[in-house]
């Protein structure tokens, strides 16, 4: 668990921006946690608001638990020339998940202790568009994926954390 | 094994990139294998993790040191490492190998490009600092430092570079405006907040050639009198984070950075600021809100960011590859980069061939080269092996350009004449399957995901954008939706406060004019020649 002061005391320093105190904090414990904005607000000399906006305004930024898998699939223009949307519907498929459902559904303005097991967010751009479609899983960068390459990547990453990869026969 | 009894042979160098694109397709585990397989057979070998050479193609794409020079072998994958050590890629003898593309520097696309700004891609490791000075390393910097100021700043004018981030302003004008303002702290900021999806020739700089980046922020400190410099980095690129830190840190040490640069009486400091997944801090005054920590809201200009901008104070704001390029004019000379290139668009533009492409990757070259040329002398057509149908050059702000358009010059004006950018130099190519209605739907739908939401023509216009262009493509085909949709366009290009809304109609109604038959409307001679 997190301690919100022990965290704003280890990276809210002089000089430092709010964005790079929040990059910081979630660099540790994995995302912000909402009660940590009161205190960094009061230890920033800034408004509770100014803290949740910026909070909010960047997609980088997340306040509930971060996934057991995450993968993260670019939807833009060169991806899509080679054929991201239908990788996406093979991976909400394989998945049984559905892409940012964590904006639609709201939960990540809750607050879960434990991660979902598995969570799909859209991206744009991580910068391999020669060699696209592109993804990461937990961080780690893939080109060039295709439905085999995410289906042995997402096992392994699944293996890995300790989760069974959810069968959906629908593929 | 009895070769460390005997005399060793001498280590043959083995050159394996550390690039993301290289990293993406398993250069790590590559890597290892390599080093793996050399000990189990007891041969001495150099490994080096160098920059990528820009094939991206043919990434992971391993070089040996031969006596004629790097032998490349592409695509190399984990499993083929063996059998090359069996063919003799020591000994030069692996050309027959199916990975072998032979000498890389003799490749055509590499060898027929004009590299200037990326002359160091991918010959050596990007942090080796004898390396960077064996490429013509810090000889800009030391040529700047022995110039008066405003002949530096003269030179770069004359120079004719032009921002490279997409805006194409003049850089040295930019730099003369810092430079004769009056305050107690200016700052150099690069802007390296590369959103646009087929572009990565920043994130190849930073990966590939870190020191020259930093070496042309220096020089721009220098000779406009600023001291700090931050060079924001989108968070998607966390790669160029580490690499840039590290080679910030040795740059430091070597006296390159701090309170004398070189000992030159000048004081520079450098760091990395990171942003957070938003693509309008790519927009320079919401860069400058961001790395202030605020949230990545557009300013009104004036007053522009040269006058005012981070903190309010006197600001260079310049992308990766502009500040990159700046080393090469001061060590080679304003009239050497100038006689590149054609019109106003002088120099060099490192295009980058994205999307449904055979031979994807970074081509450098002086302005002037056509989209068929780099489409077909370099990319080899479409990846998928169907007719290439539209380029988008200039990222999601870009025109969609049609085959008719694929003679015209890559240059500033020429683009301009046609409502088309050459933007940051990306192009990425759709082939016949695509659907143009379905890609400017997206276009809008990028937009409002993105819009920082100040001004309302982007706010609310991109939704309304969305909505309408899914009539159209439900099949409400009549003329009451299609001007809809162009007045909505031309609210949003009128009425917005940056590119980010003032340029999504771009796309957008170059889908409409050149492939009216996705939206399911006819062709109408008129639009066609729009």
């Amino acid at each position: 668990m997190f301690d919100a002061d022990r965290l704003i005391a280890r990276h809210c320093c002089e000089g430092r921006s709010l964005l790079a105190v929040l990059h910081a904090i979630q660099d540790e414990a994995g995302f912000i946690p909402p009660e940590v904005v009161t205190p960094l607000a009061r230890a920033m000399n800034l408004s509770r608001a100014e803290v949740h906006g910026v909070l909010t305004y960047y997609h980088h930024f997340r306040t509930s638990a971060p996934p057991r898998v995450g993968v993260a699939l670019c939807r833009a223009e060169s991806c899509r020339s080679m054929g991201t949307e239908a990788l996406a519907a093979h991976i909400e498929a394989r998945t049984g998940c559905r892409f940012d459902a964590k904006h639609a559904d709201g939960t990540n303005h809750g607050h879960t202790a434990e991660g979902a097991p598995v969570e799909l967010e859209s991206v744009y751009c991580l910068g391999q568009c020669a060699l696209s479609p592109a993804m990461t899983i937990n961080g780690t960068l893939h080109a060039k994926v295709t439905p085999a390459k995410f289906d042995a990547l997402f096992e392994a990453a699944c293996t890995q954390a300790g989760i069974e990869p959810a069968h959906k026969e629908s593929v | 094994m009895n070769s460390q009894a005997g005399t060793p042979p001498s280590a043959v160098r083995i050159f394996v990139p550390r690039d993301s694109s290289a990293l993406a397709l398993g250069a790590d585990a590559l890597a290892a294998a390599i080093e793996a397989e050399a000990a189990r057979r007891g041969v001495a070998i150099e490994l080096v993790r160098n920059g990528s050479r820009g094939l991206l193609w043919l990434e992971p794409l391993v070089e040996v040191q031969t006596s004629a020079g790097r032998v490349g072998y592409g695509n190399v994958e984990a499993a083929d490492v063996a059998a090359l050590f069996d063919a003799g890629w020591l000994d030069g003898g692996g050309s027959t190998h199916a990975r072998a593309v032979g000498l890389v520097e003799e490749i055509p696309y590499l060898k027929r490009q004009q590299r200037l700004t990326f002359a160091r891609l991918g010959l050596a490791d990007p942090l080796s600092i004898d390396d960077y000075l064996a490429h013509e390393g810090l000889v800009g910097l030391k040529a700047a430092l022995a110039m008066d100021g405003d002949a530096a700043v003269e030179a770069l004018i004359e120079s004719g570079l032009r921002g490279r981030g997409g805006a194409a302003f003049p850089a040295g004008i930019k730099w003369r405006t810092v430079r004769a303002a009056q305050a107690a702290q200016k700052y150099i900021v690069c802007n390296a907040d590369e959103g646009d999806s087929g572009t990565f020739s920043d994130r190849l700089s930073m990966e590939g050639d870190p020191y020259g980046l930093i070496e042309g922020m220096i020089i721009a400190g220098v000779v406009t009198g600023a001291t700090r410099g931050y060079i924001y980095v989108r968070s998607e690129y966390p790669h160029a984070i580490a690499m840039l830190n590290a080679a910030i840190e040795r740059a430091r040490e070597a006296g390159w950075l701090g309170a004398s640069v070189l000992g030159s009486g000048h004081a520079f400091e450098l760091e990395v600021a990171k942003g957070a997944g938003s693509y309008v801090c790519g927009e320079e005054t919401a860069l400058l809100e961001s790395l202030e920590g605020k949230r990545g809201i557009v300013r009104a200009k004036p007053p522009v960011p040269a006058l005012a901008g981070l903190y309010g104070q006197p600001t260079v704001i310049n992308n990766v590859i502009t500040l990159a390029t700046v080393p090469v004019i001061f060590a080679r000379g304003a009239a050497y980069y100038r006689d590149f290139g054609m019109g106003r668009s002088r120099g060099t533009l490192p295009f980058q061939l994205a999307g449904n492409i055979l031979r994807g990757g970074l081509v450098e070259l002086a302005f002037g080269v056509t989209l068929r040329e780099l489409i077909d002398e370099y990319g080899g057509g479409t990846a998928s092996g169907r007719p290439a149908r539209a380029v988008q050059v200039g990222g999601p702000l870009g025109t969609y350009l049609p085959e008719s358009q694929w003679d015209i010059p890559l240059d500033y004006e020429a683009y301009a004449a046609v409502g088309a950018v050459v933007g940051h130099g990306g192009l990425v190519v759709h082939d016949d399957t695509s659907n143009l209605a379905e890609l400017a739907q997206y276009a809008m739908h990028f937009c409002a995901i993105e819009s920082c939401g100040k001004c309302t023509p982007c706010r609310i216009g991109s939704t309304r954008g969305v909505e309408v262009i899914q009539r159209i493509r439900n099949g409400d085909t009549s003329d009451k939706q299609v001007q809809l949709l162009r007045d909505l366009c031309d609210t949003m290009v009128s009425g917005s406060l940056c590119a980010m809304g003032g340029m999504t109609p771009y796309p957008v109604r170059s889908a409409l004019d050149h492939f009216p038959e996705d939206f399911g409307l006819r062709a109408e001679p008129k639009a066609a020649a729009a």
